[in-house]
């Protein structure tokens, strides 16, 4: 779950030409390498999707459903950091649907999307495991728990740093 | 030299160890930290243990204030505000039977050599022992039976691969642990996971596998990382790979990571997953056992299921059965989650009741206010009222009335919870979630949807609550898996216990 940017297409065809190479002899390598492309690249550039189908073996159209199946796949640079919230049941049990709002009023953002400054994805997300201490955010790899709407300004303020 | 032990477990973290360890470091410049797992008592966490005299003393929860008292003349500070006593004599753990869970929190959750200290890989050597047949017998024995929801017997499902035909098999583990308030399978992978490791190689040995895959959803990063490192040592100490524990068994173990379908969480649309594909359910028969990953013979089992093969496989049958009731042998990992006061994992033979645990264990909610409903079981799982809180942990009690305990996560909600709101996001989810193979649940949970939206604003709500059954029953009856086959529990209980949730009782039309 790396922070996306746009990139040239060079860059884009040669990491996705070697992460292709790299899985070439592994059964069923699809999610890995669209995994590797998107923890490196931050989001599976279109471009890619021919190269990969290609190495493949498969369809374009297949690769699209592949990427389009899947929640966690962008198919379009983002901003910088990804906050996942968590909407499922134990969170909303402690106010994580406030918890939504206030996010989306503070960021000035809907659900997937990007904040004008582009460093801030907001994405819902159903359970980070964290369900004891509700209610959970992550953001890129780093957990939050119990977060209210104040602690939340806190720890955007502190990834807006970083 | 006083050893400290401050979690690295991802929860733990999350309320903020790293720092405590970074500060037991610089403040107690002659002392040692470990950081080991948790053991699940997350109400307590950060929770620091300070080791004298081979005695463990337990601190929490621990906030950077609390630091620099923690010792008084290098010994247990007992006088310390947070002080909890003598971990091992804490009522919270007294209170378990902590079989799977035995070592997550007592050891650095990498060390091979601290796993082995603590009973680690004593069931994988007298598994190698014995014949692959022996070892199925004794978890058929045992009464294990799948912990990812369906409870289907475990030893069963090993002889069916265990008598397929085929040189090549394989060993799935399911780590997808999809469910909201669920996460013993992540505590596992991130304070145990050669528990993991151990019970999948005791599995690829007795069914004549040499190949597993552990499935691990992408929101556990830190699971993932943990995996990856133990497999690797396993590897270089001889636990995996070639000649394991130099007998002619070989095993290689691979991590995958998932990318967030709650759906893949089903074995088939698991194994379908793994290959590389969209996550769509595939039909039964035939079963995973005789063509699963790749079309051949392939064991899924839950992490939980897995990691408590070795415990049986080193104590035995008769010990693992022993706990338990009825059909329901041994353990089961409780999670408590949501609007509860302590709030954590607990390891309980079955049969306890779950009044015993949202109370005497749980304390009731965060919020001081009473509690309204719990949903056991995951998203699919069915709305309990208080009525029903003295119903056993039991796969058939629960089954008795219309509940599940799946995953054994339960979740609580005090009585500010909008259940109309709740039936309404159980639809909602399933609507997100679908694989879209069938129609009932592709269509049917967006027409759910809509139709609590109506029965919600007061629209014709005799007749669409009537609408809302029907659908209810054409989803239960007509969908292909339990996605779709069970997204109408939570909302049909939901009618059922609180008919004022979903409008019954005003007689509000348009
Ligand atoms: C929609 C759906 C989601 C599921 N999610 C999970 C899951 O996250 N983890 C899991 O172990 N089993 C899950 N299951 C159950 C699996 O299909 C399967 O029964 C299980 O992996 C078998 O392992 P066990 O016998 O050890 O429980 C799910 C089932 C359904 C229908
Ligand atoms: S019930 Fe839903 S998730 Fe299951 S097969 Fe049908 S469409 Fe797919
Ligand atoms: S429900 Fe939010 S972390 Fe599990």
């Amino acid at each position: 779950m790396a922070p996306s940017s746009p990139h040239s297409p060079d860059t884009i065809s040669s990491v996705t030409d070697s992460i292709c190479a790299k899985h070439a002899n592994t059964d069923g390598a699809l999610l890995i390498i669209l995994n590797a492309v998107q923890d490196e690249l931050g989001y599976i550039p279109k471009s890619a999707v021919p190269i990969i189908a290609k190495q493949q073996n498969l369809s374009r159209a297949e690769v699209h459903g592949v990427i389009s199946f899947y929640h966690l796949y962008r198919d379009a640079p983002g901003g910088k950091n990804t906050v996942y919230i968590c909407c499922a049941e134990a969170c909303q049990a402690m106010g994580a649907r406030d918890l939504m709002q206030h996010a989306s009023k503070h960021l000035g953002v809907e659900s997937h999307q990007t904040t004008s400054d582009n460093l801030f994805n907001l994405e819902p997300i159903y359970c980070l495991g964290n369900c004891a201490c509700a209610p959970a955010v992550m953001i890129n790899d780093t957990l939050h728990a119990k977060v209210s709407p104040q602690n939340f300004e806190k720890i955007i303020e502190e990834a807006r740093k970083t | 030299m006083t050893q400290f032990y401050v979690p690295s477990d991802s929860a733990a973290r999350s309320l903020g160890s790293d720092k405590i360890a970074t500060m037991v470091s610089e403040n107690f410049s002659d002392c040692s930290v470990i950081r080991n797992g948790s053991r699940g008592l997350y109400w307590l966490e950060p929770m620091v243990e300070v080791e004298i005299d081979e005695v463990r003393h337990a601190f929490g929860p621990i906030t950077e204030h609390d630091v620099e008292s923690l010792l008084a003349n290098g010994t247990p500070n007992e006088a310390h505000e947070k002080y909890l006593g003598v971990t091992k004599n804490l009522e919270w753990l007294n209170s378990q039977e902590r079989l799977t869970f035995a070592r997550a929190g007592e050891i650095d959750p990498l060390s091979v050599e601290a796993y082995r200290s603590l009973g680690g890989f004593d069931g994988l050597e007298k598994s190698l022992q014995q014949s692959p047949q022996q070892i199925i017998d004794a978890i058929k024995e045992s009464g294990l039976r799948g912990r990812g929801g369906a409870a289907f017997p475990t030893g069963i499902k090993w002889q069916t691969v265990a008598d397929a035909d085929g040189a090549k098999k394989y060993i799935v583990c399911n780590a997808d642990e999809g469910d909201s308030g669920t996460y013993a399978d992540r505590m596992i992978m991130e304070s145990d996971p050669y528990s993991l490791i151990e019970g999948m190689t005791i599995a690829a040995i007795a069914v004549g596998a040499d190949e597993g895959f552990i499935y691990t959803r992408a929101e556990y990063p830190q699971a993932i990382e943990t995996l990856e490192h133990a497999v690797q040592q396993a590897e270089q100490t001889g636990y995996l790979g070639q000649n394991i524990l130099n007998s002619d068994n070989n095993f290689t173990l691979h991590v995958r990571k998932a990318a967030g379908a709650y759906i893949c969480g089903e074995e088939t649309a698991l194994l379908e997953s793994l290959e590389g594909k969209r996550g769509m359910i595939r039909y039964k028969p035939p079963l995973p056992a005789i063509e699963g990953l790749f079309g051949k013979p392939t064991v899924v089992n839950n992490v939980i299921s897995l990691a408590s093969v070795p415990v049986i496989m080193n104590k035995g049958a008769e010990h693992y059965k022993n706990f338990g009731s009825g059909r329901s042998r041994g353990t089961l990992t409780v999670q408590l989650a949501g609007n509860v006061k302590r709030g954590g994992l607990f390891e309980l033979p079955f049969g306890t009741t779950l009044r015993h645990v949202l109370y005497d264990l749980g304390g009731g909610t965060a919020s001081g206010r009473p509690i309204k409903a719990v949903q056991v079981g995951g998203p699919l799982g069915a709305y309990i009222p208080e009525s029903d809180f003295d119903t056993p942990l039991d796969y058939e009690e629960f089954a008795a009335i219309g509940g599940m305990l799946g995953h054994g996560g339960i979740v609580v909600f005090d009585d500010t919870v909008d259940l109309g709101q709740m039936a309404r996001f159980a639809m909602e989810f399933c609507a997100l979630e679908s694989c879209g193979k069938c129609t009932p649940c592709r269509i049917g949970a967006v027409r759910g949807v809509e139709t609590i939206d109506k029965i919600l604003k007061g629209d014709e709500v005799t007749a669409n609550q009537k609408v809302l059954e029907d659908l209810c029953h054409t989803m239960i009856d007509g969908s292909l898996c339990a996605l779709g086959g069970m997204a109408p529990f939570p909302v049909l209980s939901i009618m059922k216990h609180y008919p004022d949730a979903l409008g019954t009782g005003t007689t509000k039309t348009r």
